[in-house]
């Protein structure tokens, strides 16, 4: 008995820091490759380029681990933030350009949530049409012209409170609203059981679609607030921009722990995945490897992220079999 | 031992991380035999099974078949030596047919690999037709119940022909009486033209019908191995516990209360018709019948698991309109199903949240969840059920079948509900894991709570209910009260 709760822990160790030690293992491999990387200037740029797919990983993690997905994140991003930048222009009002994103992120997600629950769709199908509708939406407001000029809307990307850059601050307090619903309220609890066996959370009184919809809700709070970055960042309203965001946010989720099959996942391992996206970038480009060499890469590096999930998976249960048997 | 012996294992070791599996396991089948493996869950049987299987292999020791040393190093080579399991945890594709399921793996196929459905229709005919079977081939499985698609199961594998050692781990976990005998009769046939069959279960009577050797297991090591003759079934559970039972069935009487749960004319169209019954304070009632007569559907439906089409579902004095499980969870009725990997466990969370899950708003404060208070209550929970558990952070899917559904019990003990609805709350899980949920259930009892147990065995029934009610197509057939209660009056009411 007491060896079994040596193994067992053990292995929970390695289960929950395994992917921490593969993250310094590549600071320091890093580092000693390239001596700029160490630097307080390249560190503070690589968690300002990542805080936008990071922002969106964390509403994938909510929903990856409610046995949902979004792939429409990229595209309802840019349709929040155009829609907000143009407000700006019309009233000149921060918040209220603010509040736009957020209301027609969750909008769109609202969408998504009823063709999950209501009609049934799997979430791939639903999510990938909101995804080209939320796009289409977007060039067709300005007819695919950018909207320039956008004046003190750079404050939400640009900006800094004391030398922390604004868009690290949106970073770490989604963070912590992530992680604080994930481990501290009833919602988290409920996800992860809808994703771990939504017979079983059906069984237990707990209203599954509901717990969806509130699931999308609140990755539309995300998408919105990204949009919001994005479009200050980049000093323009882009109805073509963020394409492809959604699998930057899916790999460092994938990355950083969070299972397939649901029911799996933290805040911490997404924010750990997504550095380790966010190094490699960085890496690759210090060292001056082809852009296209790179996008290679990412996309093998994901497939070994899903191989290494359905193999520990595999050697879990069988080591449980094991024990039980 | 000598010309007879089909298969033989020496000195088998298995460890696995932390703990040893088995440990110098000597076991053999004859030909033309029944060999019953028995043992607690966690005794070594499936572990053992899996080596001759080849799902796993042995870390040191020996296999022989035909007194020829052989090495299973996997399923397929398994199947090669003849060897042909049926598993007790049934994997199938929901959406295949019968017939595509007879076929699955072992496609006829013309020169040009083209399935050729005709022989496979016929074959498949010809296997039901030998079998004594009335399905239609063109159903989906998806349509039939457990126990349909367990048979099927079993006879696919007896009917393959190549097989001479055919293991069964527990195949009767969720089928019928009138099922075992068709299963038996099969198994007797099988040994008459002298294939080796290795049958694991828990139930003591069955063993002693099929048997002609029996072998028990006991934490990894083989402490009997004797002709059926030899024996009697309080010397194998009292070599499989390593103690004697007193008794079997710690009934206890009850001073029963109030009506807590009446139902009235229930009905389902083409399941169920006018059920009416009720349940008291501190009463157990038992639900039998064979297995398809709509037990397990007047539970659901009950549950709010399915909807019914007319009827009144009345709980201390209110009639309650049952939708969903909230309804019934918030009136204080909840259900254990049958099928605890598929409606009771989460299995990739730990003990801790399964437990609390039910009851998540109880630790609640300001939208937080008091992570203190829940570890107390899930620790006291576990101490009093006796869950075993290296921690309440373990997985469920980690322990034993017997602790998981302790787990699922626990769910709703703290829920602290007036009605429990069991159904087969013992199945699958060892001996002595059985007598603590009989323990449990009394202790609830006692507590003034309403317990409706559903369960195809007929002893438990008998051993624990105050009454028992009988269904049968459907239909309730009879009320039987506690000293009526028979085998013979039970089975004469369920078979109509």
């Amino acid at each position: 008995m007491k060896d079994l709760k040596l193994g067992d822990k053990f292995s929970r160790i390695k289960q929950k820091y395994g992917i921490f030690l593969v993250l310094i293992l590549l600071f320091v491999v890093s580092s000693l490759i390239n001596s700029n990387f160490l630097s307080v200037r390249n560190l503070t740029n690589i968690s300002r380029q990542i805080s936008i797919t990071t922002i969106l990983a964390f509403g994938e993690t909510i929903l990856i681990i409610s046995g949902l997905l979004d792939l429409s994140n990229g595209s309802v991003l840019a349709l929040a933030g155009l829609l907000s930048v143009s407000v700006f222009k019309m009233t000149g009002s921060l918040i209220l350009a603010f509040i736009v994103a957020i209301v027609v992120a969750v909008f769109c997600n609202i969408i998504n949530g009823i063709m999950v629950t209501k009609f049934e769709t799997p979430p791939f199908i639903a999510t990938l049409a909101m995804m080209a509708m939320a796009r289409g939406a977007a060039l067709l407001y300005t007819n695919g012209q950018n909207i320039y000029r956008i004046g003190d809307y750079t404050v939400f990307g640009q900006g800094s409170i004391g030398f922390v850059p604004t868009p690290i601050i949106f970073f770490i307090l989604i963070g912590i609203v992530t992680w604080y619903i994930l481990k501290h309220t009833r919602l988290g609890r409920s996800l992860y059981a809808i994703g771990g066996n939504e017979e079983a959370a059906v069984a237990s009184g707990i209203n599954v679609n509901r717990k969806k919809m509130l699931a999308y809700i609140v990755n539309g709070v995300f998408v919105g607030i990204a949009g919001v970055i994005f479009m200050s960042r980049v000093n323009a309203g882009l109805p073509n921009g963020a394409v492809g965001f959604e699998f930057e946010a899916l790999t460092s989720s994938i990355i950083g722990g969070t299972s397939f099959s649901g029911g799996v996942g933290t805040a911490g391992g997404t924010v750990i995945g997504a550095f380790i996206v966010g190094f490699l970038n960085n890496i690759m480009n210090l060292v001056g490897v082809n852009s296209y060499v790179q996008q290679i890469i990412r996309g093998g590096i994901i497939a070994l992220a899903v191989i290494y999930d359905t193999r520990t998976k595999k050697m879990r249960t069988k080591s449980q079999l094991g024990n039980v048997e | 031992m000598g010309k007879n012996v089909k298969l033989r294992l020496e000195n088998i070791d298995k460890s696995f991380p932390g703990v040893k599996a088995l440990d110098n396991i000597n076991f053999s089948a004859e030909k033309g035999s029944v060999h019953v493996l028995c043992g607690e869950n966690g005794a070594g049987k499936s572990t053992l099974m899996k080596i001759i299987n080849g799902v796993y292999h042995q870390d040191t020791g020996n296999i022989y078949i035909d007194d020829k040393l052989v090495e299973i190093d996997s399923p397929t080579k398994a199947k090669e030596h003849g060897i042909s399991m049926i598993f007790q945890e049934l994997d199938f594709v929901p959406e295949m047919t019968v017939e595509e399921n007879f076929v699955t793996g072992n496609w006829p196929t013309s020169k040009f690999g083209k399935v050729n459905w005709k022989k496979i229709r016929k074959q498949a005919k010809e296997i039901l037709e030998k079998e004594g079977l009335d399905y239609d081939l063109d159903t989906k499985l998806k349509d039939l119940s457990i126990s349909d698609i367990q048979l099927l199961e079993i006879v696919k594998a007896v009917s393959y022909d190549a097989a001479d050692i055919i293991i069964m781990d527990e195949p009767t976990s969720a089928i019928s009486d009138t099922e075992i005998d068709l299963l038996f009769d099969k198994i007797r046939s099988l040994r008459e033209r002298g294939k080796s069959i290795i049958y694991i279960s828990h139930k003591m009577d069955e063993i002693f019908k099929i048997a002609d050797m029996i072998t028990v297991l006991r934490d990894g090591q083989l402490v009997a191995t004797k002709p059926k003759e030899e024996l009697d079934i309080e010397t194998v559970i009292s070599l499989m516990v390593g103690r004697k039972l007193s008794e079997n069935f710690p009934k206890e009487d009850i001073e029963i209360g109030e009506e807590i749960l009446k139902v009235k004319s229930l009905n389902s169209h083409r399941i169920f018709k006018d059920i009416d019954f009720n349940v008291h304070a501190g009463e157990i009632i038992g639900f039998s019948g064979l297995v398809g007569a709509g037990r397990t559907e007047v539970l659901r439906a009950l549950f709010g698991l399915d909807s019914y089409d007319s009827g009144e579902i009345i709980i201390n004095g209110k009639k309650i309109d049952v939708t969903s499980t909230n309804d019934s969870i918030d009136n204080g009725m909840v259900m254990l199903s049958e099928d605890r990997r598929r409606y009771g466990i989460i299995p990739v969370r730990s003990v801790k949240e399964n437990t609390t899950l039910a009851n998540l708003e109880e630790f609640i404060y300001n939208g937080r969840l008091h992570r203190q208070k829940e570890i107390e209550v899930v620790e006291e929970m576990c101490e009093k059920m006796n869950v075993k558990t290296p921690s309440i952070d373990t997985d469920v899917s980690a322990l034993s079948g017997g602790n998981q559904q302790k787990v699922v019990l626990a769910k709703w003990m703290v829920n602290d509900p007036d009605i429990f609805l069991l159904d087969e709350p013992t199945r699958g899980i060892d001996v002595g894991a059985k007598f603590e949920i009989y323990k449990l259930m009394t202790a609830l009892a006692k507590r003034g709570k309403a317990i409706l147990m559903v369960s195809s065995e007929l002893p438990e029934l008998i051993g624990m209910c105050d009454r028992i009610y009988v269904m049968s197509e459907g239909k309730l057939t009879g009320e039987l009260k506690r000293k009526d209660f028979s085998q013979e009056a039970i089975m004469k009411l369920a078979v109509g």
